[in-house]
């Protein structure tokens, strides 16, 4: 049933997409590991990182994307599922560090006994187990995104209210994660992590292996949330995008449909956070600024909304400009993003990939038109 | 109260004393109502006469301050929101033709086929023989079968209309509530849509909410006049034209 | 110590007794040189005789003797008081009081005191100042009196109540001296029960203070009376810190009504999400900043009017960005609310880096005129008159606003436009023109909000991130389109952040604000004051 579920929305384009998003998954790590560094083709260990960083953000993209390019709700809050997973691993990747911290003790992270804590807050046990960390990194998300969803869907909370709730509850989780008798490391975040699942982070097969992992999770997210698009339920979800009071006339309960999305949608962004902690080598508070969320959205909007492959175009564009840009002219980088901002909604509505369909489309109305 | 009385009653559709304000202007005042299964009633009055809000009151849009509304003789609306009322088979047509415009036609359709509607059942399910031959069945009445790929998006105001009217039978709802659906048609189109409806009439309720009387007069039925949230009048189109109090409201003041 | 106490306090009044014959024969320059030159014993008896004398001179030289300030010149003997000046000291003769040069530390020596000995300064500091025919250094002595419950004075204040004639001074001192004889162990019970009664009526937290030792220290009748004493102005004072709390929140609710006002216009009236509302505050507080250099280089004696100068300049400079912005972005979004609200927060990146291009992005400083720094005291509340400005200044651009919107022809159309845009273009009003102008009044009352933060926030680039999220929740919890919702809204947002920051401290406390207004929201999706209406949709 599940298998058959998960095929329903492949079609050939997205059949290409996942081979290619796995290709890369593959050959990018190899050509790291295998080629010596003079060989022309090899890919140096910073260039892996960074793209594994892209791969997570791409994922990120695509959980906006699904609710905000298929359902029409526009979270300005999805940092804080992605912080919240990166956390979740933040706090496996703590416990595993063990006596190898600078206080040496076998239980507490350094933060802990720098702060005078005397034993483990309660939330972190079960953290030292690699399973009970990744259920974690999946359930934390999704329970904040039900809890705020069901609220927020059930009251009729939509549009631009929807998103300033979003962007208070991030602010709030961010003011949060900033004090120190949160028991998360407060501004310093998460960091100086050693191993994951008994091998160093700072290996460079470990390394490969993540940038993998980052590329299957991709693929694997891209494929769910092509079967839910193109599902009945899908049909059902843009449906309410589009004309929300018609569907509740036509007897479909609205909130359960933006309910699920919303939260599949928060898991997803919790496993890119997941991803890219132990790529990064840290996590903090930070990551729930709000401007983190809205920037995910902009690559959402770059890519093209609405569409599948849009969302991670537009991810992996944006913050390669970003690296460039910030590497090179620094103080430009600010002005780029805000302009991109103001010309994509202005002139570019659909995106990338909208742009490439109206262009396809216009070519094959001339060719339709030159025979006559 | 009156309760056990009113449930006992043959109406379909029962409103009584319903009253609606809006920051203390009443839309509704004390208003009563009541459609006989198998019947069309026509609606009419004057701008801020109450029309809309009170569709909006049936439909689960808007909660009534006070008063009973009841369908089929036990469903408490006040009580039930948009979907459930949907579900127990009220539709509704609204004014300006809304249509899923990024759905083909068929899809548009398929969305509102009685039927699935919860949302984990859907994420899985693939479309039956009996759903693609009602289907086929109702692009038929409509004649769109040509158009049935095309995005709703891209169809011209009429074929929208169709298209709407489409959706209903799909729905096959028992009692259908149509919100002013002549206005700015052509006097064809309003002859064509009064005998469509006249069509529906055969297997469904319905209620018209319209102000054009040639309208009215094409559907021939039974009409009620509304003033001011209240129910001014009640009988045939003749006899509620001949009743002062309508005429002072329509061309008085 | 609680023994030794009343031992030296007597000591030290026999030896004021003793000496006060002799201190009237020697002139003030001979005890200023004993002071310097003898011990420590010689010292103590020239500080009391200083104190009999009732010389005015006396008591800045013992006030310096007391802070270490008092110095020998190695040079000439020369009593001196040094006042740190840069590296060197500022020297003033001691006696005559005139500029005697200055001096590094080496050069000079300096007249040491002991603890006990500083003691029997300040005793002898506040007799001699009770006495000061200048009615506010009394007033202040009596004070100073008050807190220490010097008993070394008792005799000295007895000596100035009988001479005050001032109400106000005179019931400083008997307070005073109500404090001294309950400090004192053997006071006789009647004297002690006079003095709570008049201790209790003070009032304030050093009352508090006294009257709570008592009742730990004694017994009977006086324990009761203490006890009450101090339970009565326990409540009082509750009572106190509860104004001094909403005062606080009015503050703070007038700071969020300025920068929330501007945008309960913009979002309200036009549902135009503008995220870029906090950077024409910035900039707001940028033209002051600007004003204020123009006239400390040019015109340093119009720095009291700078504010009032960079008022109207603000509202221009915000108010013109803003319909720059509405013509060129924001007019293409109408009905694309979403993409408003991620088009000018694009614009807020633009605005926050051009500044920090131009700028730089470190702090600014803008500087308070003379009539905006110093504070009052109204009973128990402590006020600053900055706030209390600001409070004024909210308040009278709130109300302007109201007015505009009522009774001027821009105001008719705004609504007009706000309610029915189809019919108003149809009546002639120029609906483009009006939109234009409503989002430069939004974003121009921003720019007055920016004059006075300026003033309590730190001048940078992020100046206005910290105000957007908190302004935005402002308006949707006092309800769009209700200028009286925000004000609301701003003033309980205020006052429920600052009762909660004592229980839960400041970030918990907006924590907890955040997490309030998003259960209220979707409590009442329209804010308290909501339009209800089939239009509303």
């Amino acid at each position: 049933m599940i298998t058959r579920f998960l095929w329903q929305g492949m079609d050939r384009n997205l059949r290409l997409c996942v081979l290619l998003i796995l290709a890369v998954g593959i050959a990018l790590p190899l050509a790291n590991l295998i080629l010596a560094a003079t060989n022309p083709a090899h890919v140096p260990s910073w260039v892996l990182q960074l793209f594994g960083k892209y791969l997570c953000y791409a994922l990120l993209a695509l959980a906006v994307d699904l609710v905000w390019g298929f359902c029409g709700i526009l979270s300005l809050g999805h940092g804080a599922f992605f912080a919240l997973g990166g956390y979740c691993m933040g706090m496996y990747l703590m416990r595993q560090i063990g006596t190898r911290g600078v206080y040496g003790n076998p239980i507490l992270p350094d933060f802990m006994v720098f702060l005078n804590y005397k034993e483990l807050p309660w939330f972190w046990h079960g953290f030292d187990h690699f399973w009970f960390a990744a259920i974690m990194v999946v359930l934390v998300p999704s329970v904040l995104a039900f809890a705020l969803g069901w609220f927020a869907f059930r009251s009729r909370v939509t549009g631009v209210y929807l998103s300033i709730i979003t962007q208070a509850m991030t602010f709030a989780l961010m003011l949060a994660f900033f004090r120190n008798d949160m028991g998360l490391g407060g501004n310093n975040g998460l960091t100086d992590f050693k191993d994951i699942l008994g091998y160093s982070v700072q290996a460079s097969e470990t390394r490969a292996a993540l940038f993998f992992a980052s590329a299957v999770a991709l693929a694997l997210g891209l494929i769910i949330s092509a079967a839910v698009v193109s599902s009945r339920f899908g049909k059902a979800l843009t449906a309410v995008r589009d004309a929300e009071s018609r569907m509740r006339f036509l007897g479909y309960r609205v909130e359960g449909f933006k309910l699920f999305v919303f939260v599949l949608s928060a898991a997803m962004a919790g496993v890119a956070g997941a991803l890219y902690v132990p790529q990064v080598g840290i996590i903090n508070p930070g990551e729930f600024a709000p401007g983190n969320s809205i920037e995910a959205v902009l690559w959402v909007a770059v890519g093209g909304r609405g569409t599948l492959v849009g969302p991670i175009i537009g991810a992996v564009l944006v913050n390669f400009g970003k690296t460039w840009l910030t590497g090179a002219l620094p103080e430009v980088w600010l002005f780029a993003l805000g302009a991109l901002f103001i010309v994509v909604t202005l002139l570019l509505p659909k995106g990338i990939v909208g742009l490439w369909g109206q262009m396809k489309n216009r070519s094959q109305a001339r060719k339709a038109r030159a025979p006559a | 109260m009156n309760a056990p009385t009113m449930r006992s009653t043959s109406a379909l559709l029962y409103l009584s004393g319903v009253t609606v304000s809006f920051d203390g202007f009443r839309a509704l005042n004390n208003l009563s109502l009541l459609i006989e299964p198998g019947e069309m009633r026509a609606i009419i009055g004057p701008n801020g006469a109450g029309k809309t809000t009170m569709m909006d009151v049936v439909t689960g849009k808007t909660r009534p301050d006070t008063g009973e509304v009841v369908f089929d003789g036990q469903a408490d609306l006040t009580k039930l929101d948009e979907a459930s009322i949907a579900t127990l088979g009220i539709g509704r047509k609204f004014q300006k033709p809304t249509v899923f415009e990024s759905h083909t036609v068929r899809d548009n359709l398929l969305l509102a086929l009685a039927g699935l509607r919860s949302w984990y059942k859907l994420l899985l399910a693939t479309p039956t023989r009996e759903e693609d031959q009602r289907l086929d069945e109702i692009l038929s009445i409509i004649r769109m079968e040509a158009q049935q790929h095309m995005l709703a998006a891209r169809l011209s105001h009429g074929q929208k209309q169709w298209l709407e009217i489409g959706m209903l039978l799909a729905q096959d709802p028992k009692l259908l509530l149509v919100d002013e659906p002549v206005a700015g048609m052509t006097d064809v189109e309003t002859e064509t849509t009064a005998q469509v409806l006249r069509e529906i009439n055969k297997t469904h309720s319905v209620v018209v909410v319209e102000h054009d009387m040639s309208f009215v007069r094409a559907l021939g039925v039974k009409v009620t006049v509304l003033h001011e949230g209240s129910m001014l009048a009640e009988g045939t189109l003749d006899q509620v034209s001949a009743d002062p109090r309508v005429v002072e409201v329509y061309l008085g003041r | 110590m609680q023994f030794i106490r009343p031992f030296s306090v007597l000591l030290s009044v026999l030896a004021s007794l003793a000496l006060a014959g002799a201190a009237h024969a020697a002139d003030l320059a001979t005890l200023v040189g004993n002071l310097a030159s003898g011990g420590l014993s010689e010292r103590e008896a020239a500080i009391t005789a200083l104190a009999a004398s009732g010389d005015e001179r006396a008591a800045p030289i013992l006030e310096a003797l007391g802070a270490g300030q008092l110095y020998t010149r190695t040079s000439d003997k020369l009593v001196v008081i040094g006042k740190t000046d840069g590296n060197r000291l500022a020297l003033t003769e001691a006696v005559s009081g005139k500029p005697a040069g200055n001096a590094v530390e080496a050069d000079l020596e300096r007249v040491r005191v002991n603890n006990r000995l500083r003691g029997t300064i300040e005793a002898a500091v506040g007799s001699l100042t009770l006495m000061s025919p200048n009615a506010r250094t009394r007033l202040s002595a009596a004070d100073a009196l008050f807190k220490r419950r010097d008993a070394t004075a008792l005799a000295a204040l007895d000596q100035a109540l009988a001479a005050e004639k001032d109400p106000r001074i005179k019931r400083a001192m008997s307070e005073a001296r109500a404090a001294i004889v309950l400090a004192t162990a053997d006071s006789p019970p009647a004297q002690k029960l006079a003095a709570i009664a008049l201790v209790r009526e003070r009032g304030d937290r050093d009352s508090l203070g006294i009257l709570k030792t008592v009742a730990a220290a004694s017994d009977g009748e006086v324990k009761t009376a203490a006890t009450a004493g101090a339970d009565s102005i326990e409540q009082t004072l509750a009572a106190w810190q509860m104004v001094q709390n909403v005062w606080y929140g009015i503050s703070l609710g007038s700071v969020l009504l300025l920068a929330a006002i501007g945008l309960a216009i913009t979002f309200g009236t036009m549902g135009v999400i503008n995220m870029a509302h906090g950077e024409m505050v910035m900039l707001g507080a940028y033209t002051t900043f600007v004003v204020q250099e123009v006239i400390r280089t040019s015109a340093p004696h119009l720095f009291d009017v700078s504010l009032v100068i960079a008022l109207p300049l603000a509202f221009l400079v915000s108010g013109a960005i803003g319909i720059l912005i509405e013509r060129t972005i924001i007019r293409f979004l109408y009905g694309r609310p979403l993409d408003t609200l991620l088009a000018t927060w694009g614009l807020s990146l633009v605005l926050q880096q051009a500044v920090r291009s131009i700028f730089g992005s470190s702090n600014r400083e803008v500087g308070a005129p003379s009539w905006m720094s110093g504070t009052f005291q109204l009973g128990q509340l402590n006020i600053t008159y900055g706030r209390l400005w600001i409070v004024v200044f909210a308040l009278v651009v709130f109300v302007a606003l109201i007015l505009l919107l009522r009774k001027t022809p821009l105001g008719l159309y705004m609504r007009a436009v706000t309610q029915n845009r189809p019919m108003a273009s149809a009546v002639g009003i120029r609906t483009p023109r009006v939109d234009a102008l409503t989002f430069g009044l939004g974003s121009g009352i921003a720019g007055l909000a920016g004059v006075a933060l300026s003033q309590i926030d730190n001048v940078s680039p992020n100046l206005g991130q910290g105000y957007i999220i908190d302004s935005f929740m402002v308006v949707v919890f006092g309800g769009v389109g209700n200028l009286f919702g925000t004000l609301i809204g701003a003033l309980t947002l205020g006052v429920v952040n600052k009762f909660l920051e004592p229980y839960a401290g400041a970030v918990l406390g907006k924590i907890l604000v955040l997490v309030f207004i998003i259960m209220f929201i979707q409590r009442r999706p329209r804010g308290l004051f909501a339009l209800k209406g089939r239009s509303v949709e």
